[in-house]
């Protein structure tokens, strides 16, 4: 907030710059109160308005956002609809509907109508929304480029009716403009749909299903079912379960500043030190008490009875002490490695996957936990920088990637030490996510494209990406190994036939058969049947590296009731017999039979992938 | 064809089938085709006391078509002896250079340099202990040539031939053939013979008349010196008793001349043998020549200085002799040719040094 009214003084000045030098009273008549409605009329690109192309990928993105978190603070598993819809030449509609808890009917117009309108704000956890501009600013927006109100219908449950709004903002004062409000009637028990009409391109329509399958990615547990100018998709859910939501925890006294500290000081007239352990997270009495002797304030004193001076001795002794970190598994809800896969999975069908959750960790007082991902191979494109996929608080952030903290630390990892190349940023088929789930996100500027540069964010970004990087190599190595063998096994299969058809050559002999030793090349199972000097003989062994149990049949019209050893099942047909032995053999072993005759019918064997087997007849060959 | 050459080839051949027959039982067999050979390298050399030569000692390698390299390796010897089987039986012959062509053809099982042909044809001999001679394959470059008091007879295409090496041939003697076996040495009246590293030496020698006032049998080694010459060295050695001096430049790699004539190579140590002559001896150009005859010289080299040091830790360089003359040179850091005695007239090497080698030696 301080920073923004900061802001609003530089329209003021601008507004107050004639050219030739003016006195004081003149000036103070051109001073006057400026709306924030108005300061962002003026600068929508501070909140992701710049360009009609850009303007439908955020309005979409804030839509989407307070949907997810209705439905995630509501507990449901959210089903979300998104409409776009070309209304005339560039003026196009947006539709977002959701199954969320709805808003209550006095709240909407607030809620839309009016900007910095929020529960969330004050609240210290995490959540994708927090201001209470997003929306509005749509609907502000909206109403610049098509002149036109936003629709919005919202159901709190069955026995609610729903209502119908036609909201508008008074850019002046920033306060609602009511053009239309009634019941109305609704097929969905609860929920909340908006109809905004803005001018726009689809220019970014790459982008914005992107965006989609992005938010599909780490919100695993919702379904988008999307229609983008007559084109539909569906991004289903991955996961059943319904995100637990995160809880609001008190400010963490490392965290504060001093204006929060003094505003919400103000309204405490309890003893100081009772104060500070009912109102800041991790602080105890012991802890109170060090923040008062460094501050050299009373421990009974009445906490708004503190000067200015005071005020600043308190905050300052409040950095100076050490404080566990703040609870972080209560405020935070990171994705969880189980469902990051499954969510990149889904769209992307990789050859390797893996991810990683750090544990929680802090910078200036805000927990934060950062969570990443490694994508390979699958539908990935093999040329070009890898693809990278950023998130902050479940938010895809589409814009300004090369200004992003999460690129700098993705560029900064040595990711040729783990088999992949690069250019700056790795390059090849390998996708890259990086989530930072934060009760306050420190994003470069309030269009919340990019994350600035926090050492201790950036440190875990690395640990999280070394961790993966390993995990890769691992595959990749394995993979090559894996490759080599096989190429080497076939080239080898290759040469053999040739130096058998060679050697016979030049003894004048018959070419001799080489497929037992391609089996044994290829590691799979022989079964060879030889006749020499009346004497049939079966030999079995397996080159694989494991055991197998095994089938062997034989039907002949040899006198197969000899065999040594004994068949395990015989049985005539006609003149033949069908002899039936049950065989185990280890990696390598060997087994075999012989049998009085002439080497007449044929021998299978049964119980191992057709792949894995050959099965030679050196009767008949 | 005599009878004797008959059954030398058909010798030849039936130890060379001897190997694809032995892979293709291998083969029918279910086993992966295999060799087996001694190691041919630096460490696998063995002195063998009886026959005072260097030959490969125990170490050996056991080569299986489990790899591709293996496999292409057995696959191009199965179409180099295909091929050489054709060649004897036909009675043809070829190059090695001619063979390494003639594989440009064979696809998969084609050489990639001459180097590989050779070391493939090394390695037959090694395995059928025949030489490559018998598998009618010679070596490209020429014999070098004799020239001194020697009568001998080669069987030629247009029969056999008696020639003299003095009376019968130009200035530039007589040139050895590829096959030595198709010489008979007759008859000689020589004292000694004399191998010599340069044409320049062998022509000063030839035309100072040394061969004649000194009974010499002087043979051109025409740098490293081909197997036939070594293999005439030896014969003229071990059928006429006679001793045999080796003069090369005075540097490290002339010293190895002299070490392949009188120890054998880790190349041809199958046969060191009938290639090797271990009575052979040094005459020079000795590092204490340089020094006591001030001949004219160059600075060392570190490829020199290195290959000097090496040298030094040679089994075959073992003993006092080579010990001190090599630590003369390092420390004189100079290295002369043979032609520099030149520098102190024409006929100082035939009138002054070598008699004073020889008789040095005890040869005269």
């Amino acid at each position: 907030m301080r920073k923004r009214c900061g802001k609003t003084s530089e329209p003021a000045i601008n507004m107050a710059s004639p050219p030739k030098p003016v006195d004081a009273r003149t000036l103070a008549k051109l001073q006057r109160n400026i709306s924030v409605a108005e300061f962002f009329e003026k600068n929508k690109h501070l909140l992701g308005f710049d360009s009609p192309t850009r303007g439908i990928v955020t309005t979409v993105k804030e839509a989407i956002d307070n949907a997810l978190d209705a439905c995630e603070e509501a507990g449901i598993l959210p089903d979300i609809y998104l409409g776009i819809f070309r209304a005339d030449n560039d003026l196009f509609k947006v539709v977002v509907e959701d199954n969320g808890p709805g808003i209550v009917p006095e709240n909407v117009p607030f809620v839309f109508g009016k900007l910095l309108y929020g529960s969330r704000f004050h609240q210290i956890r995490q959540s994708r929304g927090q201001q209470g501009i997003g929306i509005s600013a749509a609907v502000l927006y909206a109403q610049l480029t098509s002149g036109r109100p936003t629709l919005v219908i919202s159901r709190c449950g069955s026995d609610h009716p729903a209502y119908l709004f036609r909201v508008m903002i008074k850019t002046e004062i920033n306060e609602p403009d009511i053009l239309e409000s009634r019941e109305t009637s609704w097929d969905r028990l609860h929920g909340t749909r908006i109809e905004i009409e803005f001018k726009s391109s689809l220019t970014a329509k790459k982008r914005l299903i992107d965006y989609l399958r992005y938010t599909s990615v780490v919100n695993p547990h919702a379904r988008l079912k999307v229609e983008i100018d007559g084109e539909s998709i569906l991004f289903d859910r991955a996961s059943e379960e319904p995100i637990i939501p995160p809880e609001a925890i008190l400010p963490h006294p490392h965290g504060i500043e001093i204006g929060e500290l003094k505003r919400i000081i103000s309204t405490h007239d309890e003893p100081l030190a009772s104060f500070l352990v009912s109102n800041f997270s991790r602080v105890g009495e012991k802890t109170a008490f060090e923040f008062l002797d460094i501050a050299g304030i009373e421990k009974t004193r009445a906490a708004d009875s503190l000067t200015p001076k005071e005020l600043s001795g308190l905050h300052s002794a409040m950095q100076k002490v050490k404080v566990p970190p703040p609870p972080a598994a209560r405020c935070l809800s990171p994705i969880g490695e189980a469902l990051i896969r499954q969510g990149l999975e889904k769209e992307f069908q990789f050859d390797f996957c893996s991810a990683r959750t750090r544990p929680a960790s802090v910078y200036h007082g805000h927990p934060f936990i950062v969570e990443a991902a490694i994508g390979y191979g699958g539908r990935l494109e093999s040329d070009g920088n890898a693809r990278i996929m950023r998130f902050a608080n479940r938010v895809p952030l589409m814009y300004q990637q090369g200004a992003c903290a999460i690129t700098g630390s993705i560029g900064d990892v040595n990711w040729r030490s783990y088999g992949i190349s690069q250019s700056g940023l790795p390059t090849g088929p390998v996708l890259i996510l990086i989530h930072i789930a934060s009760t306050n996100v420190p994003f470069t500027s309030e269009s919340k494209d990019a994350i600035a540069s926090i050492p201790e964010i950036q440190r875990e970004i690395t640990l999280a990406l070394q961790e993966l990087g390993r995990d890769l190599k691992t595959f990749l190595s394995r993979r090559d190994k894996t490759r080599v063998i096989e190429e080497r096994a076939l080239a080898i299969c290759a040469i053999i036939p040739e130096i058998a058809a060679k050697v016979a050559e030049t003894i004048e002999e018959p070419v001799p058969d080489v497929s037992p030793i391609e089996g044994r090349i290829m590691r799979k199972l022989v079964a060879k049947k030889k006749t020499e000097n009346g004497m049939v003989s079966i030999t079995i062994r397996n080159y694989t590296s494991h055991a197998v149990d095994l089938t062997l049949y034989i039907i002949s019209s040899d006198d197969i009731h000899k065999t040594e050893p004994k068949p395990f099942f015989i049985e005539d047909i006609g003149n033949d017999h069908s002899g039936v032995w049950q065989i185990s053999l280890k990696g390598g072993e060997e087994w075999k039979c012989s049998y009085p005759g002439s080497g007449h019918g044929m021998i299978d064997v049964r119980g191992i992938d057709e792949k894995k087997k050959v099965v030679v007849d050196l009767d008949h060959s | 064809m005599t009878i004797h050459k008959k059954a030398v080839k058909d010798e030849a051949l039936r130890r060379l089938l001897k190997i694809p027959r032995h892979w293709f039982d291998q083969i029918s067999a279910g086993e992966l085709p295999s060799i087996t050979m001694p190691t041919r390298t630096k460490k696998n050399l063995a002195y063998d006391e009886e026959s005072q030569v260097w030959k490969y000692g125990d170490r050996e390698r056991f080569r299986e078509a489990a790899s591709e390299k293996s496999a292409l390796h057995i696959l191009k010897m199965a179409y180099v002896i295909w091929f050489l089987k054709h060649q004897i039986r036909d009675n043809r012959s070829s190059t090695l250079r001619e063979l390494y062509y003639i594989s440009e053809g064979w696809k998969r099982a084609k050489f990639a340099a001459q180097n590989d042909s050779n070391l493939l044809i090394e390695d037959l001999e090694i395995l059928t202990d025949v030489e490559r001679e018998n598998f009618n394959l010679r070596p490209e470059e020429d014999g070098a040539s004799i020239f001194g008091p020697l009568k001998l007879q080669e069987d030629t295409r247009r029969g056999p031939k008696a020639i003299h090496c003095q009376d019968d041939v130009g200035e530039a003697g007589y040139q050895i053939p590829t096959n030595v076996d198709s010489l008979d040495f007759l008859e000689h009246d020589a004292r000694m013979v004399i191998a010599i590293e340069t044409g320049g030496m062998y022509a000063r020698l030839i035309e100072n008349g040394f061969d004649e006032k000194y009974q010499a049998i002087l043979v051109h080694l025409k740098g490293q010196p081909a197997r036939s010459t070594r293999r005439v060295l030896n014969r003229l050695a071990s059928e006429f008793k006679l001793p045999v001096t080796v003069f090369t430049d005075g540097d490290p790699w002339s010293y190895r001349i002299f070490a392949s004539v009188a120890y054998g190579s880790i190349k041809s140590a199958h046969i060191s043998e009938i290639l090797v002559t271990p009575s052979a001896r040094f005459i020079g150009v000795q590092p204490s020549d340089i020094r006591d005859y001030d001949l004219p010289s160059d600075h060392l080299t570190e490829q020199d200085i290195a290959a000097l040091k090496a040298e030094l830790s040679d089994p075959r360089f073992e003993g006092d002799y080579w010990k001190n003359q090599i630590e003369l040179q390092l420390e004189l850091n100079l290295k002369s040719e043979q032609q520099a005695f030149a520098a102190r007239g024409l006929d100082f090497v035939t009138n002054e040094y070598l008699p004073a080698r020889l008789s040095e030696m005890s040869i005269i």
